[in-house]
């Protein structure tokens, strides 16, 4: 058996499923935003496959490197709003930030 | 003297008086002895009322002088064309002389007044009321148009209102004095309809251009008939002034006015102002006309002299003796006899004032008593009242030397050619049967005022001859009652200044509209406008008159001492026998219970009718509109609160349901808002993959 697209698409769909799962239901806003790397992560495999086995040139390569920087500008600015966060609230609980609600 | 000086000293004239009345009227009560400036104002008028007639008179003789200006100019006027008021006055023989005689009497009765009136707690108002109608009065004589006239007309008869209810803490005397303008009103309705005929169809006011018009044959809407109806409205006016028949009922109960007003306005001027406007429009009225305005002056002269016969109180003698003569005058001029009209009303109004004030002298000395039952033998008492008085009843009467004999035949003898030449006999038959009870009544008031034995003897004796100021009036009014001052001959006018000053004004009215002996086919004589046969008729008439006339009144005057001097008929008996005859005369033909039976009861009437009508009608739609206003802001009410509220609330409560459902979503928490964005994907997913 060889490996091909699908198995890839697959990978993909399972990692992107774990990531969803995990934003959706972790209560820690650190593993929520793990999930979203998760997500992230997916969406580079499938970049990387597509143009592995399309005929795209470099341009998922290149668009999977941007997002990888992406990702970390996002994690940087993101752990930084979780740090406020629980300056804040003392508490870095998802479920316990309601403020949007007002 | 120029003419220019001349109108300057009219204008003048006329102002002297109301200034007089602005300065009494505001001032009278603090300024001690205010109303001697009144009457210097008067006296004033009075000197350069003379000078203006003298020069007129003498170097102006034959002209014209006319003061004339624009007053308010409407501009062009849609089909009108140009439209404007010219206002000015205008200085002929007539009006000088109407001037002078204004003045002369005013001054006169001015100067009785200050005793007469001593006492009164409104003093000066009287002497500015004085001032306030000698003004008016002056502006009727002095104008050149219809519109000051009427202007005039109208001051004169609330100067008059003024003065008759001028005690009007009596009763009678503010219903007199309501009755005289109310009256005074009905005619002057006819007048302004008169005046506006003329305006709509020559545009202007002025005498001199509406009787130009006519002269060129420019007749109002083209008809003599028109031309015939404003000469009788504009007489409606002279009927209510001049206190005709139908409209005399005035002027009897305006003597509730203090005495001196009635000499000076029921008497000599105001009254005079009808007789002066038939003069001034004399020359336009036609034939129709002027038979319609002799039948209202020989009626209304006829049935007054019948009262004065039997009336007790020595004004209303007098006052429906004025109302005689009045009707003499207003009948002269329907029958063409413009001269003798206007000589009587001069001469009429020297003695005529005379009596009055006569009278008020009589009236002082009785202590206010003025039923004549109750005088008599005051001949001794009060001589100098006695005599003058006397020589007034002479001239009224028409007896020679005096100055109403002069113009009283005249008068006679005028209706005595009209009738020769057109048959109407009426005239002259009312004038003759007149001219004797004139006499009589006259008499009668004389005998039982001054003659016999007193009949009051507590009055009697408190009697006493009234203070020089009283009775310089009486005296200078006495001379001037006599022939010398208007025909050096005391048998023909025609010798005299007079009638070579006063020219009957030639008719302009088309010859088919006018009679005929109004219109001179020779143009011989400038003096003479007439046809020669009316001017040898009337001569004819003269001699015939002056005889017949002389009878009538020494008849008169044997009746009225055979009945009242010597008593061989007795008066009572006579009013026995005569029962139904001494009835109507003594109420006055009951004219004012017939007024007041019909048009009194019908104004009444149809005034408690539309009294009835505003409340229950137009009152009863205003309650209508407020009910159904009432009753539809009720319902519109119940639909606002219930229907339009309703669809509001609903609205809102309709929100604010979906708005509880929808908080549902919004719980504050990440994850749930990413649980609803993702199904949202998944929904559009779904939706776009089937699309």
């Amino acid at each position: 058996m060889t490996v091909g697209l699908n198995h890839f698409l697959a990978l993909s769909a399972v990692l992107f499923s774990l990531g969803i799962y995990a934003v959706l239901t972790r209560k820690n806003a650190i593993q929520v935003l793990m999930g979203i790397e998760l997500i992230l992560n997916s969406a580079n495999i499938n970049f990387i496959a597509f143009a592995h086995y399309g005929n795209f040139g470099l341009t998922g390569q290149v668009i999977s490197l941007f997002v990888i920087i992406l990702a970390a500008a996002e994690a940087a600015i993101a752990l930084a709003i979780v740090l406020n966060i629980y300056k804040q609230y003392s508490t870095v609980n998802v479920d316990e930030i309601d403020g949007l609600k007002e | 003297m120029n003419e220019n000086i001349l109108i300057q000293l009219s204008i003048l004239n006329i102002i002297l008086p109301l200034f007089g009345f602005v300065l009494l009227i505001f001032f009278g009560k603090r300024l001690p002895k205010s109303h001697l400036f009144e009457i210097s104002t008067i006296f004033v008028g009075l000197v350069s009322s003379s000078i203006v007639s003298f020069f007129k008179l003498n170097y102006f003789e034959d002209k014209l002088i006319v003061f004339d200006f624009r007053w308010i100019d409407f501009g062009n006027v849609p089909f009108f064309g140009n439209l404007g008021i010219n206002i000015g006055i205008q200085l002929d023989n007539v009006s000088v002389i109407m001037q002078l005689t204004v003045f002369i009497v005013s001054f006169v009765v001015h100067l009785f007044s200050i005793k007469y009136m001593e006492g009164d707690p409104r003093y000066s108002r009287y002497f500015a009321y004085l001032g306030l109608f000698t003004f008016s009065m002056l502006g009727i004589v002095l104008t050149h148009n219809f519109l000051m006239m009427y202007i005039f007309w109208e001051l004169v008869g609330l100067s008059s209102y003024l003065l008759i209810g001028f005690w009007f803490e009596k009763k009678s005397a503010s219903d007199a004095a309501k009755k005289a303008f109310i009256v005074n009103r009905i005619g002057d309705v006819g007048f302004f309809l008169g005046i506006l005929i003329l305006y709509a169809n020559y545009h202007t006011f002025t005498f001199s251009e509406i009787f130009g018009q006519i002269a060129q044959g420019n007749l109002p809407f083209n008809s003599g008939a028109w031309l015939t109806a404003a000469g009788i409205l504009i007489f409606c006016g002279a009927i209510g002034k001049s206190a005709q028949f139908p409209l005399h009922v005035w002027l009897p109960d305006a003597m509730e006015g203090p005495t001196p007003v009635s000499a000076l306005i029921h008497a000599a001027t105001m009254v005079a102002a009808g007789v002066y406007l038939v003069a001034r429009i004399f020359v336009m009225l036609t034939a129709d006309a002027m038979l319609v305005i002799a039948s209202i002056g020989a009626i209304t002269a006829f049935i007054s002299a019948t009262i004065a016969i039997t009336q007790t109180d020595i004004k209303r003698v007098l006052a429906y003796s004025t109302v005689s003569q009045l009707g003499y005058m207003i009948m002269s001029l329907g029958v063409g006899s413009y001269f003798f009209a206007f000589l009587h009303l001069i001469t009429h109004a020297f003695f005529k004032a005379g009596l009055f004030l006569g009278s008020g002298s009589v009236i002082h000395a009785m202590h206010h008593e003025q039923d004549i039952r109750f005088m008599g033998g005051l001949r001794k008492k009060l001589p100098i009242t006695y005599y003058t008085f006397l020589i007034y009843t002479l001239a009224i009467a028409g007896i020679p030397f005096t100055s109403g004999f002069l113009s009283k035949d005249g008068i006679l003898g005028g209706t005595l050619a009209f009738a020769k030449l057109t048959g109407y006999w009426f005239f002259p038959v009312v004038g003759f049967f007149v001219a004797m009870l004139t006499a009589f009544y006259m008499f009668r008031l004389v005998i039982l005022t001054f003659h016999g034995e007193a009949r009051d003897i507590h009055k009697f004796e408190h009697a006493h001859e009234s203070p020089a100021t009283m009775l310089i009036p009486l005296i200078s009014l006495a001379v001037l009652s006599v022939f010398i001052f208007f025909s050096p001959n005391p048998f023909n006018i025609e010798a005299g200044w007079f009638y070579k000053w006063i020219e009957t004004p030639k008719t302009i009215v088309p010859q088919e509209l006018a009679f005929s002996f109004m219109i001179n086919e020779s143009n011989t004589s400038h003096n003479i406008i007439h046809s020669e046969l009316y001017t040898e008729t009337l001569h004819h008439s003269h001699s015939t008159a002056m005889i017949l006339s002389l009878i009538m009144a020494g008849l008169g005057i044997l009746f009225a001492f055979v009945i009242y001097q010597w008593r061989l008929i007795s008066a009572d008996k006579l009013s026995i026998k005569l029962q139904p005859l001494y009835n109507f005369s003594y109420n006055k033909w009951y004219f004012d219970e017939l007024y007041s039976k019909t048009a009194v009861a019908f104004t009444l009437g149809l005034s408690n009718f539309l009294a009835w009508f505003d409340q229950k009608v137009i009152d009863g739609i205003v309650n209508g509109t407020a009910t159904i206003t009432r009753w539809t802001s009720f319902s519109s009410g119940k639909f606002d609160n219930r229907v339009v509220d309703g669809l509001v609330n609903w609205t809102a409560y309709v929100t604010g349901f979906f708005g509880m459902v929808f908080r549902k979503f919004q719980t504050g928490k990440v994850q749930t808002y990413l649980v609803m964005v993702l199904t949202g994907i998944i929904i559009l997913f779904f939706i776009f993959k089937s699309l």
